[in-house]
């Protein structure tokens, strides 16, 4: 006990010469700490505020949805149930502003009864809302009418219907700043569905059933008992319970990410700690020479100093900690666009204490590597300074190396791969990276040597020599930059394929004009409206809704109750949307199988294709039978095909596609692309469509386009944002990791200007030394990121990564550029003083 | 008079490469306790090591030391380390004070390690026997070289030690400082009774210890006494 209080003494009297250094290497997992504690409690308000606000944004006790009108039975059951019922039918369509005579599409909601009970439609004025329904009134979102310049009490039609706008909708359950915009909502009274003349088989329409409890508690009993019968029908059901659920992945996988993201901020935070604990380590060779000459043991000295270490890696965390916390505040602001919820600000312990746990772990874990060395500082050095004990290999050295992989191994795992195999070739990636950058170093101080320019003059060839002579930080600034700019890169680099792959790539005979909902028996009119306004027709699809109900003769009920059955219970929710057609489309090329036995000719089973990634997802393969049921009438099909789709072209690209020949009489509407050059063209047209066919929706790319482009700008800032944090820490430990070599340089640099040496030529060794460096670390870095991106890309995205120069060009100048200038400013300080006072002044 | 330091056929050799250096060449001699001891030689003639082999700061390649009854090579090196803090003082060319302590902390560490009870009183009587008591609170680098090395001194002997290995303890200061440090030395050595082992190339100095050797080139080319 009286040796621990020693030893905590000791490393407060040494510390107090070097805790600013002390400090600049617990800098570099601050920034780090802070984004973790900042995503995590983030994360945490954000499942708490999900849990508090599940009920309003579904707006009841129990949403029952169906693509299909209600059988009567089912309408009994949800009779029987009781409480509070609402009913509405949505679907999308275009709308038609008299005043301005504007047309756009949007989601139509009919609506009877007053859902929503939770929360409210919240409308200018405000009493719009619970009114509308007594008259033929309609409420319009706020932007749609602000964007036809219409205000409350004009009118708007529906169909074949005028209403009255009685409010402006501002906010509704479930609704995002994005869904808003790609079909604004636009409530009307239910009982004036029908004479809209919307409602025509084929339309893509949403039956929803609103049920308010008396007795709330009673949802997950009754549903118990109806859930065989409603599942039976293909009725989806949303409790508040399964809200809570579904929501809370959907955004676990959003903060998944961005913990990632500030994991690998953390990372480049640990290369920072070790690289500089590493040199502080040197600087301290001497004095733990001297204490082990007059008796300390070895253990001794390293406790001095990890005691250090814990105290800086302590202080270190909660400021990182109280940083993240604070940071918090920020998030909601960067997010509301995504969010269907208001995100509350309060301060999460469990966040706190991980931050700092975590902090503290990796401080003492990576200090470790270059501390436990002070345990073997041989007393010989006292006499002859320099003097390094042979060089045998300290097996608890390993133990630490072990320790440290499972530790990023673990963390990984637990921080958003959420997949052991992929955390641990993700720790190997690093672990590869790391050694690859010390080949490279080892590689370069021994080709220096080697093939020495001896002819280059005094200037240069000091600088390259300070690479490879005693005492240099080669091996420590080219890993611990190289691995920061591989890190950045990767980031940087794998945002804009993800930007890439989300853009539609926009050719100039690329159609802008989807004209969608086109009856059967509207096709020819359509196409001669489109002919007769000179508009070209690109493609003329038609389409079949239908379901799954079978692959290889299990069911969805199968599929949930045997585990042994891989196939997804999403592969039998969702509406499949199919074509037929009897040959292939340009942005498709056949993977797998024949198209040829997609043909009817003389056969009897019906041979389907397929997208090739959907169907690895759903685990299918050629030959299976898949039973669909379409509006009513079961079909068994068997896969007959792969095709591997193109999906970013505008096109109209299916993952099913059907031979000719079975589905012509199924009900169906069809698909009209065109291209439209003006947009006073485009406005007529659209005019004219909508006022001879109503039913008719149209599609608008160019709006589209800059919609998603505004959504895309609002991703790319969240990942920005969040590599900010990567960028930052990767620049402080870059310029500890100079600012600490300074002190190796110093004795040399006062040595040369002793001797005559003047500040130019100092300035300029040290200018050109800093240049190899930094060159040398971000060539590495960047070929690693390359390599990992195109990894990434290839395994994980199912694309091909193509670096542009420019980005590499940036990321090299930059950081060549800022090691550079710290070197240069660091010399700048020992420049400064007369060499007499640095001699004097402890190194 | 029993021995404290027993040199048995000490050779070091230093391989470089294909080349073997030989340092130190079947050195023996044995010292008294309590005795002034001088090695004497040009520079490079293996001084240095002959001193750090004694102080069980490195092995030999042959022979052994024997410290105080303790056999060094028998010995791990935290046991070495436990007797150099036990019987062994130390002074250097260059002082070696641990430059982030003050002179009162660096005198205390050697009784610190040992958890010598009354560490800082006995530092600061051994400060002032040094003639540094106002300086206590300074760091080596606010000190003269004539002062630092009196700190190392106050150091070496702060744990009793008994035996002093001095490594050319003037070697970086002028002569009028020379003088004071190296009459520091021998009086406080007489005080503490403590046997000197003092490594110089000035033969004046070497003249008032009791024995001197002489190395030249590894080898002991002279080994005379003293008349007091
Ligand atoms: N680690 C080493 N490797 C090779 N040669 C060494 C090493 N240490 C010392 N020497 C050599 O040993 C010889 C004696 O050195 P030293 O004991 O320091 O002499 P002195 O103290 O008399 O000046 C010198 O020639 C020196 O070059
Ligand atoms: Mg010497």
């Amino acid at each position: 006990m009286k040796d621990f209080t020693w030893l905590l003494k000791m490393a407060w009297r040494d510390s107090r010469r070097s805790r600013s250094r002390l400090f600049l290497f617990i800098s570099s997992i601050i920034l780090g700490v802070a984004a973790l504690v900042a995503i995590q409690t983030f994360s945490d308000n954000l499942q708490q505020d999900i849990d508090e606000q599940a009920r309003t944004i579904i707006g009841a006790d129990l949403v029952l949805n169906s693509n299909r009108q209600f059988p009567p039975d089912i309408v009994a059951i949800m009779d029987s149930i009781g409480g509070e019922q609402s009913s509405q039918v949505s679907f999308a369509s275009m709308v038609f502003f008299p005043k301005s005579q504007g047309t756009r599409l949007v989601e139509v909601r009919a609506i009877k009864g007053n859902f929503p009970y939770y929360g409210e439609i919240d409308t200018d004025p405000s009493q719009a809302s619970r009114q509308f329904q007594d008259s033929k009134q309609a409420l319009v979102d706020r932007t749609l009418l602000l964007q036809f310049s219409s205000n409350t009490g004009d009118s708007i039609r529906v169909g074949d219907l005028g209403f009255g706008i009685s409010g402006s909708v501002l906010d509704a359950p479930s609704q995002t700043g994005i869904t808003a915009t790609v079909a604004p909502p636009v409530y009307i009274p239910l009982q004036y569905l029908e004479s809209t003349g919307l409602i025509k088989k084929g339309s893509r329409i949403r039956y929803s059933r609103f049920i308010k409890f008396d007795d709330p508690s009673q949802v997950g009993a009754v549903m118990e008992a109806v859930r065989p019968r409603l599942e039976k029908e293909d009725i989806d059901i949303d409790t508040v319970q399964s809200t809570k659920e579904d929501l809370g992945e959907t955004f676990g996988n959003l903060t998944k990410f961005l913990s990632f993201v500030a994991f690998a901020a953390l990372l480049l935070g640990c290369i920072g700690v070790a690289s500089s604990v590493h040199i502080y380590v040197k600087e301290k060779l001497d004095t733990v020479a001297v204490l082990r000459c007059i008796g300390a043991k070895g253990p001794q000295a390293l406790w001095i100093y990890l005691c250090q270490i814990i105290a800086m890696g302590l202080l270190g965390s909660v400021i990182g900690a109280a940083g993240g916390s604070a940071l918090q505040l920020l998030l909601p602001t960067v997010f509301s666009d995504f969010l269907p919820l208001d995100v509350s600000l309060s301060i999460s312990w469990q966040a706190i204490f991980n931050g700092i746990v975590i902090g503290l772990t990796i401080s003492i874990l990576f200090a470790l590597v270059p501390l436990i060395k002070v345990r073997r500082i041989s007393p010989l050095r006292v006499l002859r300074s320099g003097y390094e004990s042979a060089d045998d290999r300290d097996p608890l050295l390993w133990s630490i190396y072990v320790c440290i992989f499972g530790f990023v191994l673990a963390f990984s795992y637990w921080q958003g791969i959420g997949d052991w195999g992929d955390a641990f070739v993700f720790t190997l990636a690093l672990l590869a990276a790391f050694a690859i950058l010390s080949l490279v170093a080892k590689l370069i101080t021994w080709a220096i040597r080697k093939f020495f320019p001896t002819n280059w003059n005094f200037i240069w060839r000091q600088s390259l020599a300070n690479l490879y002579r005693p005492q240099n930080q080669t091996l420590i600034l080219i890993v611990s930059i190289g691995l920061g700019t591989a890190l950045i890169a990767t980031l940087y680099f794998v945002q804009q394929l993800l930007i890439s792959q989300v853009s539609f790539s926009s050719r100039g005979d690329q159609p802008n004009m989807v004209l969608f909902d086109i009856q059967t028996e509207q096709t020819a009119a359509v196409s001669q409206l489109a002919t007769a306004h000179d508009l070209p027709l690109i493609q003329e699809v038609p389409i079949v809704t239908m379901q799954l109900i079978e692959v290889n003769g299990h069911t969805k009920s199968d599929a949930v109750e045997d585990t042994t059955i891989a196939y997804p219970k999403w592969a039998f929710n969702r509406e499949y949307r199919v074509t037929y057609r009897n040959h292939l489309i340009d942005s498709e090329e056949l993977a797998e199988g024949t198209w040829d036995s997609t043909s009817m000719e003389n056969r009897d089973t019906i041979f389907i294709s397929m997208d090739q990634g959907f169907a690895e997802n759903m685990k299918v393969s050629l030959g299976d039978e898949l039973l669909f049921n379409v509006q009513g009438a079961p079909i068994k099909t068997v896969i007959g095909s792969f095709r591997k789709v193109e999906w970013n072209r505008v096109q109209t690209n299916f993952l099913v596609v059907f031979p000719k020949g079975i589905l012509e009489e199924a009900p169906q509407f069809h698909v009209l692309m065109t291209k439209v050059n003006s947009p006073e063209k485009s406005a007529d047209f659209q005019r004219e469509v909508v006022s001879q066919f109503p039913n008719i929706s149209i599609i608008d790319l160019n709006l589209i386009l800059s919609t998603v482009n505004e959504i895309l700008d609002k991703v790319a800032f969240v990942i920005r944002f969040m590599a900010l944090f990567s960028i930052l820490t990767g620049l402080i430990v870059l310029i500890s990791s100079v600012i600490i070599s300074k002190f190796q340089r110093i004795k040399e640099s006062v040595l040369l200007r002793t001797l005559g040496a003047q500040k130019k030529q100092i300035m300029a060794i040290n200018a050109l030394e800093y240049f190899f460096l930094g060159s040398l670390a971000s060539t590495v870095g960047l070929l690693l990121a390359l390599a990992s991106t195109w990894a990434l890309a290839y395994f994980s995205f199912d694309s091909t990564f193509v670096p542009s120069l420019w980005p590499l060009l940036m990321v090299y100048v930059i950081i060549t550029g800022v090691t550079m200038l710290i070197g240069l400013l660091n010399s700048k300080g020992v420049l400064s003083k007369p060499p007499l006072e640095v001699l004097r002044s402890e190194i | 008079m029993s021995s404290i330091l027993d040199v048995h056929n000490l050779t070091k050799t230093y391989k470089n490469g294909s080349n073997t250096l030989t340092v130190l060449d079947e050195v023996s001699f044995t010292i008294e306790k309590g005795a002034t001891f001088a090695i004497v030689g040009p520079s490079g003639s293996g001084k240095t090591t002959l001193l750090g082999l004694c102080a069980g700061l490195d092995r030999p390649t042959t022979g052994w030391v024997s410290l105080d009854g303790h056999e060094l090579h028998k010995l791990n090196e935290d046991q070495r380390a436990a007797l150099r803090n036990q019987t062994v003082g130390f002074i250097f060319q260059n002082f070696q004070l641990i430059p982030t302590l003050t002179a009162l902390e660096n005198v205390m560490v050697p009784m610190e390690l040992n958890k010598t009870a009354g560490a800082k009183s006995k530092a600061m009587d051994l400060l002032a026997k040094v003639g540094l008591a106002e300086r206590h609170h300074h760091y080596p680098t606010q000190l003269s070289g004539g002062e630092q090395q009196r700190v190392s001194l106050a150091r070496a002997f702060s744990n009793h030690p008994k035996i002093l290995f001095a490594d050319e303890p003037t070697g970086n200061l002028d002569e009028e400082t020379s003088e004071k440090v190296v009459n520091l030395i021998f009086d406080l050595n007489k005080e503490a009774g403590t046997t000197l082992v003092l490594v110089t190339h000035d033969l004046e100095l070497a003249q008032r210890t009791q024995r001197v050797i002489r190395l030249k080139g590894g080898k002991i080319v002279a080994d005379q006494l003293n008349v007091a």
